[in-house]
């Protein structure tokens, strides 16, 4: 172990530990799984949106050389219960949601029967041996439709709203009356499919002799999914052994508790081999989660001075066709959000979650908080619109000044720590905003179309305190220096991209003065490191960074006490430095780390009540959320004969607090105004008037190419978090909460002095074809 | 049915009896073990299973093994020498080209006939070189810059 000095590691771009493995091909993802007598599963699935299964004859599939076994869903229904929801609303309506369906389905892709296999084509070749036979009923297709009355998703329900969540701050109507400047929007958040590159997959085998399902899963949420499972196949929790390997992008779509992960439990359990699935990419399109899918009408009251003073919201959630383990919830972080970066006291928001044949809507990347920062960054650029002042001083107006903060919302939330200001001024530092204009207005007069859009931003991350949270909010974290003196991290955070083998390695580096590559991060595995949440909402550094650094406060106080007694000195007179422990003022009466880690293995001479060993578990429970912050700028171009938008620019000025290691940061930020571009210019998941998804493939779906995307100029700014020990605040979200209002109102702001004053995303060629056209 | 094959995959010839509608990446992965090709949309739309075939790039879940009969293919375990990765690994390793890694090995062997054609691409010819493989980490930023680097480096070893 390195005991001399080595570089401060947080804040330092360090190239990531997990890669060697990833760029060589010898990394291990679910599907890789090759385990001795290895039956292979295969789902079918509805072909209709909404229909009555009146028979269903599995007798070719079983007669089929080579099948297992073929189950509906009435064969499983005693020994699989319900797939979960976590949610903390009153009155939610909660229909039956089963691992295959029965009796009934409910959107294209809804589970119908299963087949095992000796090999993967001999159970695709026995699913088409399965005569189902359908009564097709009407199909609810349409959410202002659907939320208006029947036909409905759940008969018995007698209604597809599953839950009204009303709320209300301030005085709305004095708010509204007489304001000189009254707003009317509708805004919609269309519904997008994540796509992570990895398919969803499932292995798993059960050992019949300790009684014991090993699940291997490609999941955001190994221990949630322990849980869950263990409720849904009925085995004890310790019982239940879930190990995320290498995941291959989540993007909240793996935040998840599927069908697939407790059928394949149970399959291995009944045959005794272990089964693997893995999606095919239709089923990673029409049985994964979706995201967004928010339409609002939006009722705006200003001054003529640019300033906001109330907004009445009506939202519709479209939750598809059942709840998966968030899908209510993710709406209600929309109304909470609503208030962005502005001091708005008076709102009034009625939110619908509205059921629909469709595949479920649960957490896509921000997960609620984009859909909101769209809603609230395009009525700052109408207020701008309306008054004449520039969106950046409407924006300056109505900001939480920076001696507000903490600073309390009108949805309840406090804003941990900002000064959104300063991210603008940055802004302003590095773009010339009045000579883009001032081009803008040029290229104008030449019949060209050019927009420049602005966007802050304020996100919820650091999910979170507990009692916020519907599946506990806090983050667990073991440290064990080994007597090698490696020291081994047990993290409860499961990363699938985001590289905490490699932030939390530097965390340690500069805690014990060890070097990088003496520290292992353990995760994924629920029998190896026994508690935790998962990796989702920008949590991972925020939370399950703050318990590593209480275990390693820990480990440092035992390492003093241990040098204090092989220095013959008072242990609070021990300095820890650079891995080495020396009396303050006296940096040559020294015991190297080692030597203390030795003492404590050894146990021969330790202090009196100081145990062996030299490690800590660490639960943390973060007090607040954090609050990340930011602007970011683009300009876009329009062909003015062809309608298709290019970004020229974009500028983006993030503030996720500290930085552990900013290559990583800008990486997170890449990709998520990546995402938000995606939605902005590309991506809309498209369902038919019979429920059919008509984007169910990469041909259909314009899941962005490398092409169709700028390169991003990054700034930061730093306002560290009180919340936690690090003061980092995550960024994982940023860029897909900030680029959707920004892209979109360069579009707009293209189009403007045609009299445009709102575009529906994706702004595609034809819509933006259309609109010019129609105008000229 | 079944039908004979004779591959040399990363420089190893390989003799198999396999069903005749067996696909190229599944032969890799299935037969001979080597997971490092991945299976992202089995329609050749993501390039996750991109491999060399004589080499030239293909999308291994829309050949069949037996189209590869006496050919050789390399995949991401062949790419380094040794213990000496390859400069498009060591850049994308450099460049932070990479998060999940799912797509990272269809990438890297795109990147790998790109380079071939165009050993000094403009960053307009890497996003178009690299239009047949999707990413949904990056944002493609730094494995454009990670082709590009690759590019110097390949570029100063052989001049």
């Amino acid at each position: 172990m390195a005991t001399t000095t080595v570089p401060k590691q947080i804040g330092a771009r360090v190239r990531r530990k997990e890669d060697p493995r990833l760029i060589t091909g010898a990394s291990t993802y679910t599907d890789d799984l090759k385990l001795p007598g290895m039956a292979y599963c295969t789902v079918l699935r509805s072909p209709h949106a909404h229909a009555r299964i009146a028979s269903i004859d599995t007798s070719g599939a079983e007669a089929t050389k080579g099948v297992l076994r073929v189950v509906t869903g009435r064969d499983v229904q005693e020994a699989i219960g319900g797939l979960p929801v976590a949610h903390k609303i009153e009155g939610l309506l909660e229909p039956p949601h089963r691992v295959l369906a029965i009796d009934e389905v409910r959107y294209v892709g809804d589970g119908v029967a299963a087949v095992v296999a000796e090999d993967p084509s001999t159970a695709r070749d026995a699913l088409e041996r399965i005569e189902v036979e359908y009564e097709e009923l009407e199909a609810v297709v349409d959410v202002e439709k659907a939320a208006a009355g029947g036909p409905f998703v759940h008969e018995e329900l007698g209604t597809n709203v599953a839950f009204t969540f009303p709320f209300e701050a301030g005085d709305v109507d004095g708010a509204f009356q007489d304001a000189p400047v009254v707003l009317r929007q509708r805004i919609v958040n269309q519904r997008q499919i994540p796509f992570a590159v990895e398919p969803r997959a499932v292995a798993a085998r059960f050992d019949r002799g300790h009684r014991k399902l090993e699940i291997w899963s490609s999941t955001q949420i190994p221990h949630l999914l322990r849980t869950q499972l263990s409720v849904m196949l009925g085995i004890p929790e310790h019982s239940v052994r879930v190990i995320a390997p290498e995941v291959g992008g989540g993007f909240g779509s793996k935040l998840n508790v599927y069908a697939e992960e407790a059928l394949v439990g149970h399959l291995a359990r009944e045959l005794g081999r272990p089964v693997k699935w893995t999606a095919t990419r239709t089923e990673g399109f029409q049985a994964t989660i979706h995201g967004r899918d928010q339409l609002a009408d939006v009722e705006i009251a200003a001054s003529e001075d640019g300033v906001l003073h109330g907004m009445r919201v009506k939202l519709l959630q479209d939750l598809g066709a059942y709840h998966q383990l968030l899908t209510p919830v993710i709406p209600t972080l929309t109304v909470l959000m609503l208030p962005g970066a502005y001091r708005l006291r008076n709102l009034q928001v009625e939110l619908k979650g509205v059921f629909t044949d469709k595949t479920p809507t649960d957490a896509y990347r921000g997960a609620g908080r984009p859909e909101a920062n769209f809603i609230i960054e395009r009525v700052l650029d109408l207020i701008a619109d309306a008054t004449g002042i520039d969106p950046i001083e409407v924006r300056r107006r109505n900001f939480f000044p920076a001696d507000a903060f903490p600073a309390d919302t009108c949805t309840g939330l406090t804003y941990d720590s900002g000064n959104y200001q300063a991210a603008v001024d940055l802004l302003l530092e590095t773009v010339d905003y009045d000579a883009l204009r001032r081009e803008q207005a040029q290229r104008r007069e030449r019949g060209e179309l050019m927009g420049i859009g602005v966007a802050c931003y304020v996100e919820i991350c650091g999910l979170g305190p507990s009692a916020a949270l519907p599946a506990g909010g806090w983050e667990a974290c073991t440290l064990e220096v080994r007597r090698t003196g490696r020291v081994v991290v047990k993290t409860g955070v499961s990363p699938h991209g985001q590289g905490e083998e490699t932030t939390f390695s530097q965390i340690v580096a500069d805690a014990l003065g060890v070097g990088l590559n003496d520290v292992e991060i353990a995760h994924g595995d629920t029998d190896y490191v026994p508690e935790g949440i998962g990796t989702f909402g920008s949590r991972a550094q925020a939370v399950g960074g703050a318990a590593l650094s209480m275990a390693l406060e820990d480990v440092r106080d035992k390492s003093r006490k241990i040098a204090g007694h092989l220095l013959e000195a008072d242990p609070e007179d021990v300095v820890f430095d650079e891995g080495k422990l020396h009396i303050r003022g006296a940096p040559d009466r020294a015991v190297g780390f080692q030597d203390v880690v030795t003492a404590a293995y050894m146990a021969d001479d330790l202090p009196e009540g100081v145990e062996p060993g030299l490690a800590s578990t660490r639960f943390f429970e973060p007090s607040n959320f954090t609050f990340p912050f930011g602007v970011h700028l683009c300009v876009v171009d329009i062909d003015p004969d062809t309608g298709e938008p290019s970004i020229r620019r974009y500028v983006a000025v993030d503030d996720c607090g500290n930085v552990i290691n900013p290559m990583i940061v800008d990486g997170q930020i890449h990709g998520g105004v990546a995402q938000a571009i995606a939605q902005s210019l590309y991506e809309q998941a498209v369902y038919d008037a019979d429920g059919q998804l008509v984007t169910g493939s990469l041909m259909d779906y314009a899941v962005p190419r490398a092409s169709y995307l700028p390169s991003y100029e990054l700034r930061r700014t730093t306002t560290p978090t009180p919340v936690n020990p690090l003061g980092a605040k995550g960024v994982g979200e940023a860029g897909t909460i900030a680029g959707n209002p920004c892209v979109m109102n360069a579009v707009v702001d293209a189009v403007s002095h045609l009299g445009i004053r709102h575009v529906d995303m994706p702004a595609t060629p034809e819509k933006l074809w259309r609109i010019i056209t129609e105008r000229d | 049915m079944n039908t004979s094959v004779s591959i040399a995959v990363n420089g190893t010839p390989h003799d198999s009896r396999i069903e005749p509608r067996l696909l190229l990446v599944h032969y890799l992965r299935d037969v001979l073990g080597l997971t490092g090709t991945h299976v992202g949309c089995e329609t050749s739309l993501c390039g996750s299973c991109t491999v060399l075939l004589d080499g030239r790039a293909v999308k291994a879940c829309t050949v069949l093994a037996a189209q590869a009969d006496g050919a050789e293919v390399t995949t991401i375990e062949g790419l380094a020498d040794g213990d000496e990765l390859h400069p498009l690994q060591e850049a994308f390793w450099e460049e932070h080209g990479l998060q999940c890694g799912f797509c990272t090995p269809g990438m890297i062997m795109a990147a790998h006939q790109l380079l071939e054609d165009h050993p000094d691409p403009s960053e307009a010819e890497i996003r178009h070189g690299l239009e047949g493989n999707l990413c949904r980490c990056t944002g493609y930023q730094n494995i454009v810059r990670a082709v590009r680097r690759a590019a110097d480096a390949m570029g100063a070893a052989s001049s």
